[in-house]
This record gives structure tokens, C-alpha cells and sequence, in this order.
């Protein structure tokens, strides 16, 4: 969690206005500290059911809500719990909201919540909820918390949405397929074949192939990210004066 | 964590550390109450919903394995169940096993039950299989498995039609070792899929043991 304290803290240096702190935490959520791609964090659901788009899909639907709800409960009563019973308290919260959802879901989406099975009550376990909730929730105010809540959901969602992607259309030759389950019956045939015949990569249906993807995402991040510095930074990575230096350079030598 | 945070002197300090202590777990109690409140209403609110879609995903399942228009009666409330271990190991199960009814008119429609293959290349498989009174098989269905995607899986009939080719199969009682009932690599009927015997093998034994004992029983199944 030391990325994540390191670019809280700065922000508390110039007084942003609210929009601007809202901006900087959706950046935080989406890219800067994408909870997937740069925390690794909540990896057991995020490799196990990033096996289609739907699956994907549904359960970065259900862990956003968790996230919201746990984030705007635990900002709601910071002020009233000590630090000594404040992780069983969380815990306490995340798991409510976890079954809640769980039970929706068995009723409302029951075929679906026959295939996602065990990982929506493994939403519990995903350290991500409980780091927000520890790391920015329980220090910020409510509005702060939800567009946290918000926005890391948002970007645990995104990897989840895109790595199910990659795996259905290598490993089936298809997208959207069994999108019924979770949009109902006008989703019947959003399914997209790319070829009659395609035989599927077997790979990247398997647990190596999430681990596989989930590389390459991280490593395209990555190589993105050290280009775009690249960009405002000689060549010795000091940032130069003509552009607005981004906050996250601040420490380097 | 409070006896660092509080310098004072040393009963003072108690007192104060146990005032503290019982605030907290007074707290840690009403956020537990309040949570277990939560959830009785959401498990109340929604417990006759959930055990509704599960009738509905039940029945699918059974019309996949036995047409509605055979038969007019609820199998959901007209059941069998063989407590026997005698019998339902017969069905590859280590629990009780209940069979559905199907009855039109009264008169005998079917027998829907859940079977388990043990011997499967990975775990147990478990299939849905519904046989007709005159002994023929009406259709069978796998409810879940772990076997090889790309490989083993093809016993899915999203995957492939092979399953389809146990419909209108039968046995005789008297013939328990038909030679027809097994995979064609061990001279039978039925298809092996490349790359994966094991699989239809351990399912072709399952549905054969069921429907033997099926047969065995026949009529006083139905009573």
C-alpha cells in the first residue's frame, strides 16, 4: 500500500479544489493505482473468472458495489470506531455488504450466480476492498470515499472486462457470448463469431492463460506509461521545466 | 495501543484502559447486531425468490432431459428418495438419491435422477439422466464436471452432440454385461472423443449401472 499512501499524501500539499481532487482520485483509480494492474491486488477473482466478458463483467459489476458500499459506510462511521476495533468493524461491513450482494444475485441473476459460484462470497478476500477501505475510506470524507469507492471498482473492472475479452476471443474465437445471463433476453444473440471453424487456443481458457494476459496487460501499462515519461523527461528522468511536471516525480533524485 | 496513548498514573491509567475496552466491544456489538440485521432481512426478503428461480432452473433442466407435453404432474413433489446405500451407490452417489416422477394422467411418464460418474479424469461428473417406463433412455444432461476443456468437455452438449447419443438407448436386465454398452475402443456403441477416452468411458459405465438398476426395479419405482 505505499504507492497508495505516497500519491494520498501529495495531494494534501496545494489545496485542490473538489474537482480536481475528484480528478486526481479517478486517475488514481483508473491508471496511477489501477487496484489490478499496478496494486496486483484481488488476483484469485481477477484470474479465475476473467474467462469470458460475462463473467468479467459481472463480477467487476459485483465487486464495484462493494467497493461503493463498503467505502461510503466505512467514510460514514470513521469518526464514531477506534483504531483498536476499526479491522473487525471493516471486516464486519465488507462481508454484510459481500453476502448481501450474493443473495441479490442468487435471486436475480440466479443462472449467473450458478457459474461465478464461490467468487462472489470470495469478494470478501479480495484485499483491494479492505485497502480502500483501510487506506483512503477510513480517512476521507464520504463524497472522497464513493468516488474512490467509485472509480477503483471502475478500474478493477476495466482489467476484468478487458482480460475476459482477450481470453473468449483467443481461447473461444468470441465475444459477448452468454451476455443473456446478465442483460436478459434481448441479449440473446450479441454474440460475435469471428470464424465458423476456429478451434480455440486451449491456452487461454486455462488458468495459465489469465496469468499470461494479465503479464502482457501490465507490461503494456508499463511500457506506456515509462513512454509518456519519457516524453516530459531528459534523459536523465529529471523532468523538464517547460511542461508542468506530473505529481508522481516529485521524489525522484 | 491505549496504554502508550494515555500517560498517567498507573490505576488511573487502568481504569481508564478497561472504560475504553468496554466502549469498544460495546461498539464492535452494536455494528455486529446491526450487521446481523442486515442480513436476516435480505435473507428473508429474498429466500422465497431464490427458492423459486432454483424450481425454475430445476425444471429446465428436467425438460431438457424429458419433454413437458409426456407428462401433466409436478416431479418436484412427486419423489422417491433411496435411502438404501444398496442403492444408491447403484447410482454412483454417496448420499441418498431422489428420483422425480413423471406421471401423465396417473399413469407412469418417466424417472428423472441425478447420477454421478466416480471415475471421471478429473473428479466426479455428474449428470442428469431421465428414463421412460418402456426402459428406453429420454435424454441425459452433465450438471457440472472438471474434465479437460477442448478435451474431455465435449460431453457438454454446448460442445458436442455426443451426449444426444444416449437417447432411445435401453438394456435388458437379463443382459447385464451388454457388450454395446461401452466406448468403441472397448468394442461397444458409443464414440470416444480424440484425445480423451476416460471421460465418455467413465460416463457410458455410470448411465449403464443406472439404467441396469432402473430396469431391475422397473414398475415399483413408480409406487
Amino acid at each position: 500500500m505505499s504507492n497508495a499512501n505516497q500519491t494520498e499524501q501529495s495531494q494534501n500539499t496545494a489545496e485542490p479544489t473538489r474537482w480536481q481532487t475528484y480528478k486526481h482520485i479517478m486517475d488514481n483509480g483508473l491508471w496511477k493505482n489501477n487496484q489490478a494492474l499496478v496494486a496486483l491486488l484481488g488476483l484469485c477473482p481477477l484470474l479465475a473468472v476473467s474467462n469470458n466478458i460475462v463473467n468479467g463483467l459481472s463480477l467487476g459489476l459485483a465487486t464495484l458495489a462493494v467497493l461503493l458500499i463498503s467505502n461510503g459506510l466505512i467514510s460514514l462511521i470513521r469518526n464514531h470506531v477506534s483504531s483498536d476495533i476499526r479491522i473487525p468493524v471493516f471486516v464486519a461491513i465488507i462481508a454484510t455488504a459481500v453476502t448481501i450482494i450474493d443473495l441479490l444475485m442468487n435471486a436475480y441473476l440466479h443462472t449467473l450466480h450458478g457459474i461465478l459460484g464461490i467468487f462472489i462470497p470470495l469478494i470478501v478476500t479480495n484485499c483491494a476492498i479492505l485497502g480502500r477501505a483501510e487506506a483512503y475510506a477510513s480517512k476521507n470524507t464520504l463524497d472522497k470515499a464513493l468516488v474512490d469507492g467509485f472509480f477503483m471498482g471502475l478500474g478493477f473492472l476495466l482489467v476484468l472486462v478487458l482480460l475476459g475479452a482477450l481470453r473468449e476471443m483467443i481461447g473461444n474465437g468470441t465475444l459477448f457470448e452468454h451476455t443473456h445471463l446478465l442483460f436478459g433476453d434481448i441479449a440473446q444473440n450479441w454474440t460475435i463469431h469471428f470464424s465458423d471453424n476456429y478451434q480455440g487456443v486451449l491456452l487461454a481458457v486455462l488458468p495459465p492463460g489469465a496469468f499470461i494476459g494479465l503479464g502482457l496487460l501490465i507490461a503494456l501499462k508499463n511500457a506506456y506509461d515509462t513512454k509518456k515519461t519519457a516524453k516530459t523527461n531528459n534523459a536523465l528522468g529529471i523532468p523538464i521545466a517547460i511542461t508542468p511536471a506530473p505529481q508522481q516525480q516529485e521524489n525522484r533524485p | 495501543m491505549t496504554k502508550h496513548t494515555k500517560p498517567s498514573s498507573k490505576s488511573s491509567s487502568n481504569n481508564t484502559l478497561f472504560k475504553h475496552m468496554f466502549a469498544s466491544a460495546y461498539k464492535l456489538g452494536l455494528f455486529m447486531f446491526v450487521c446481523i440485521i442486515l442480513l436476516l432481512a435480505t435473507d428473508y426478503l429474498t429466500a422465497p425468490k431464490i427458492a423459486y428461480e432454483h424450481r425454475q432452473a430445476m425444471l429446465k433442466t428436467f425438460n431438457q432431459v424429458l419433454p413437458p407435453h409426456l407428462y401433466n404432474n409436478t416431479p418436484l413433489e412427486d419423489t422417491l428418495t433411496l435411502s438404501d446405500p444398496k442403492q444408491f451407490t447403484q447410482l454412483g452417489s454417496e448420499h441418498p438419491v431422489t428420483l422425480y416422477r413423471a406421471r401423465k394422467d396417473n399413469q407412469p411418464a418417466g424417472l428423472i435422477f441425478q447420477i454421478k460418474a466416480r471415475n471421471g479424469y478429473s473428479g466426479h461428473i455428474n449428470l442428469l439422466m431421465a428414463v421412460l417406463p418402456n426402459g428406453k433412455i429420454s435424454g441425459v444432461r452433465v450438471l457440472e464436471h472438471r474434465e479437460t476443456p477442448g478435451l474431455g468437455d465435449k460431453i457438454e452438449l454446448q460442445k458436442s452432440d455426443w451426449i444426444l447419443s444416449f437417447n432411445g438407448q435401453t438394456i435388458q436386465a437379463h443382459q447385464p454385461n451388454d457388450p454395446r454398452w461401452a466406448v468403441k475402443k472397448d468394442g461397444g456403441d458409443f464414440d470416444q472423443f480424440t484425445g480423451a477416452t476416460i471421460t465418455p468411458r467413465a460416463v457410458v459405465g455410470a448411465i449403464k449401472k443406472a439404467l441396469l438398476f432402473i430396469q431391475q426395479r422397473g414398475e415399483s419405482l413408480y409406487e
